[in-house]
Order: structure tokens, then sequence, then C-alpha cells
């Protein structure tokens, strides 16, 4: 066999797998979405953007992002330097801690359920303390704020580990002769956080927070255990569209404006957190 | 500097309070995770009327007629089963299509090399369930709709760059030297393949496997959207969700996460490795 050929046989399966099924599909969203009474028109987006539930849904899903992603990045940061410098125990406590990675987006609603529901633990608590006569039913219509922080704080809880991973990943990366020439100058525990680990740690920042953005606003099955139709998000409506109205034009539509949001953010991302070409660790 | 003196004399109270301040805190992370998971486990074992009732109790009564009630549900053990086997299906699809293309990346220069890893990376940065939607009308007209095998290979699609990128960095990992001392051996590229670089790297093959196993276990929305009698355990729940009695939602989270709990343990090696390469 010509060994030039070779690389080209073993990514020929991957390439084939994801021409079939990511860029095709994804030309048959966007044809979808581009497509009403046999002609090319914005008929679809229109009709979703104009639909009373867009301005809600779209507000809710960037509400959440945006609650939820910095207090993700900062909670992963702190676990991030304190994991680098445990010595016993570090194993274990890195367990514990990644546990939610291979917990799914709706058995954390559920678990987050336990806690809000009305006869829950939250509720118990309270009442054991005394700090409540009977049992409130805090999901509801009544209590949008607390929906709103049910969810966001089961999304904490959830999606930190991805990015507590990437980070310890990419601290291991940073010399530690840059932290011993910075306490030989006198540098805080604090300066060397903001002088070296910040800046060095910038791809991995990239990558945490890309991977998190976009899977914020893919943001699904925690707000249909939590709120239901209290909090519509994008990708719920989406759902309806598709399985409720029965209308797929408007379901690719409404994807693509997903989509656009999502890579507008990674863009921005990537613009923000560059990393200067030619330095490398 | 001015500061030095002074902490320098006062250094160790503050010290130990710090060491006090972080183990403290640890503590109370390890605590933010394992408590959500004391209450589901709590929810799980009670019975139908303590789970629906209030006061709740904060010690485990061992009462398994809620997970009874689940497995004699209408639908729940076969939703298990098509859980299984669509997640065994991602598993093996995902490392025989994507470690060929790993070691490819690992292994050699070619053109189109760049183009390659940007299409695999690109694919992450995409909300990819959404690529569900076609998909159901591509696989009606092809019979795969509603078939464990059709979702498969969505999930695939799912857990096929990580499975490329681990993979990347596992034989990354293994020098060429071994490989060309096989082959001044006598061994072809094949065999020095099989002999030795196979065995090296099967733990953290069987590694990513389980991650691959684990991302299919957990998707809702694409199982979702292409099942409809063989229901995946996660589309089931989510189907029933509106009307099912909260003992039995409490019972199938907790099924949904026990996997999760071991697959976790047993990768927990290769958790970071994988990212350490990944993400440059």
């Amino acid at each position: 066999m010509n060994p030039r050929l070779l690389p080209y046989i073993l990514i020929l399966p991957v390439t084939l797998f994801l021409i079939v099924f990511f860029l095709y599909p994804f030309a048959l969203v966007a044809q979808e979405a581009f497509t009403a009474g046999g002609g090319l028109s914005l008929q679809n987006f229109r009709e979703v953007v104009g639909y009373w539930k867009f301005p809600i849904s779209l507000r809710n899903t960037l509400l959440l992002a945006a609650a939820v992603v910095p207090v993700q990045l900062a909670l992963a940061l702190l676990m991030a330097t304190m994991v680098n410098r445990m010595n016993r125990g570090r194993d274990l406590v890195l367990y514990v801690w990644t546990i939610p990675l291979g917990i799914s987006d709706l058995a954390a609603g559920i678990i987050w359920l336990a806690i809000f529901e009305q006869s829950g633990f939250l509720n118990s608590m309270m009442g054991g303390l005394g700090l409540i006569d009977r049992p409130a039913n805090f999901l509801s219509y009544q209590h949008p704020m607390i929906v709103f922080t049910a969810i966001a704080l089961a999304e904490i809880w959830r999606a930190t580990a991805i990015m507590l991973v990437i980070l310890v990943a990419g601290i291991g990366l940073i010399p530690k002769e840059y932290y011993e020439a910075a306490e030989v100058f006198g540098a805080s525990p604090w300066q060397r956080f903001v002088k070296i680990t910040l800046p060095l740690l910038r791809p991995s920042l990239q990558t945490a927070l890309i991977l998190r953005v976009v899977l914020a606003f893919e943001i699904f099955a925690v707000v249909a255990a939590l709120g239901g139709t209290i909090f519509p998000v994008l990708m719920g409506e989406i759902y309806a569209y598709q399985f409720d109205l029965l209308n797929g034009g408007a379901a690719a539509a409404l994807a693509l404006i997903v989509l656009a949001i999502s890579i507008a953010f990674t863009l921005i991302i990537l613009r923000v957190l560059r990393v200067p070409k030619g330095a490398t660790i | 500097m001015t500061g030095s003196a002074t902490s320098q004399a006062a250094l160790p109270t503050p010290r130990k309070s710090g060491r006090f301040l972080y183990m403290a805190s640890v503590t109370l992370l390890c605590a933010w995770v394992i408590v959500p998971l004391y209450f589901l486990l709590i929810n799980t074992v009670s019975s139908p009327d303590t789970v629906n009732n209030y006061p709740k109790p904060f010690l485990p009564p061992f009462d398994w007629s809620s997970l009874q009630f689940f497995a004699s549900y209408q639908g729940m053990l076969s939703a298990l089963k098509n859980s299984v086997i669509v997640a065994l299906m991602t598993m093996v699809l995902s490392i025989t299509i994507g470690a060929p293309a790993g070691y490819a990346l690992s292994r050699f220069e070619f053109r189109g090399k760049e183009l390659f890893r940007m299409l695999v990376l690109l694919t992450r940065a995409f909300p990819l369930p959404l690529l569900a939607l076609p998909l159901a009308v591509m696989f009606i007209r092809t019979g795969l709709d509603d078939t464990a095998f059709g979702l498969a290979l969505v999930h695939t699609t799912l857990a096929l760059p990580f499975a490329v990128l681990i993979t990347f960095s596992l034989f990354s990992g293994i020098p060429v030297e071994l490989e060309e001392a096989a082959w001044t051996l006598g061994c072809t590229r094949f065999t020095a393949f099989t002999k030795v670089v196979l065995p090296l790297i099967l733990p953290g093959i069987a590694a990513s496997a389980i991650f691959a196993f684990v991302i299919s276990w957990n998707e809702v929305f694409a199982a979702a959207v292409l099942t409809i009698e063989n229901r995946t355990l996660t589309a089931f729940l989510l189907a029933k969700l509106g009307e099912a009695p909260l003992h039995l939602k409490f019972a199938g989270g907790f099924i949904l996460v026990v996997p999760a709990l071991i697959f976790i343990f047993a990768v927990r090696k290769y958790l970071f490795a994988m990212w350490g390469i990944a993400n440059r």
C-alpha cells in the first residue's frame, strides 16, 4: 500500500461520517428554514420572530447564560487553583467535583426538583427550622425569580465540572518554575494568580468558555424538569414547533437563529481571549 | 516592601486561619456536589407516600416500593434497555470510526490535516442536537426512523469529536520509536500496531469508549426527537415529566445518575490527560 495514502484512508471514515451526519443535515436545516410555500423566502423567520413567545424565550435563554456562565467560570477557577495546591486527597476531591460531568441535564433537573418542589427538601428544611408555617409552591407562576434561581443553580451544579476539567488540565501545563520565580520576587498568591495563571491559561479559558456558552444556549431538559411552561427557552420552543405545532420550517428557522447566536458568541470569545501568535508555554 | 515585616511577624495566625478557610471551602464545595445527590437518593428509597408528603425525612428510610413502581411502570424497562443498546452502539461506532483518525493525526503530516482538524473541532461549537430535526426526515426515507441504530448514528456525531481528540492525545503519548523498533525487528506497520501500540493504549481506549457511552446515555433532545415507540430512558422520562407522579421521576432520575457515577470513577485517570492536549 502506498504509505502516502495511509493517513487519508485512516481519516476517511470520520470525514464521510461527518459529511453525512453533520454537514448534510446542516444543509437540510438551512434549506428547510429558507423554504416556504415552495419557494425561497424568509417567511419562516418572520413567523418565528413575530411569535409572542420569541422575545421571552430569547431573553430567558440569554439571561440564564449571563447568570450561569460567569459564576461557573469563577467557581471553576477557584476549584482548579484549590486542587492545584492540594497534596493529600487530591484524587478524591477531584472525583467528587467531577461527578456532575457524567450526569445528564434531565437528571440534574430532577435532582433540583427534589429540592424545590412543594413537598421537597427546601420546604422541609425551612419548616423544620420554623421559618414557614406550610410549604410554599416555589415552582409556580407566583415565583418567577425562584424558578429562574432553581434553573440557574441546577445548571451551575451540573456543568461547572466540564470547565473545571479543562482548567485543571490547562493549569497542569503551566511550568512550576514561573511560580517559584514569582515567589522569589515576593508575589502574593493573588498576584501569582493574576499575572501567571490567568494569562497562561488563556487557551484553556477559550475552550472552556466556548464549550460552556454554546451549551448554555442549548439548555432544554433542566428547564423542562423545573420550569415547564413557566419559563420558555429557545430549545424548548424548537421542540414545541416540531412536535406540538408540527411546523418543521419554523423549527428549522429557530434552530438557525440559535446557531447564529452560538457562532456569534464563539467568535467574540475567540477574539477577546485570542492567544498572541507565536506565544506558547 | 513595607508590609513584609509586619506580615512576617504575624505569620502563624493568618496561615492557620487561611488553612482553615481553605479546608472549609473544599469541604463546602464537596457538599455542594454531594448533598443534592443525597436528597435524590433519599427520595428514591422512600415509599411513594413519603415522596409525595411533607415534610421529608433527612435520613434514607430504605423502602423499595418506589423503585418497584418504576420497574413495573408500562414501557420503563424497555426504555432502559433501549438506552443501553443505543449507548453501546455509540460506543462501538465512535471508537471504530474515531480511533484511526486519532492515529493518523498523531503519526502523519499530510496535506489537509489542518482542514480536517478544523472540521472535527467545528462540530464541537455547534448545537448538534439540532441536526436531529432534518435527520428525522432522512431516517423516515431510509427506514431508520425510531430505531436504536438511527439514534446511535446521531449520538456518534456527538461523541466522535471527543473520540478523535482523545485517541489523538493517547497515541501522541506513545513514542514513535517504539513502533520503529518493532519495524526493524520484522514487524509490518500493521503488526507493529497490534503488538506494540494497541496493548499500551487499550486502557485509554476503554476510557474514551466509556466517555462515548455516557454522552449517549445522557442525551435528551435528539433522543426525544428521533424515537417515538422505542424511546430511550431520557426521552421516556422527558415525555412523562408532565403526567408522571413524583416518585417515578425521582426513581428515573436516580437510575440515570448511577451509571454516570461509576463511569466517571472508571475514567477519572484519563479525564485530564484527554483535555490537556485536546485544548491546545
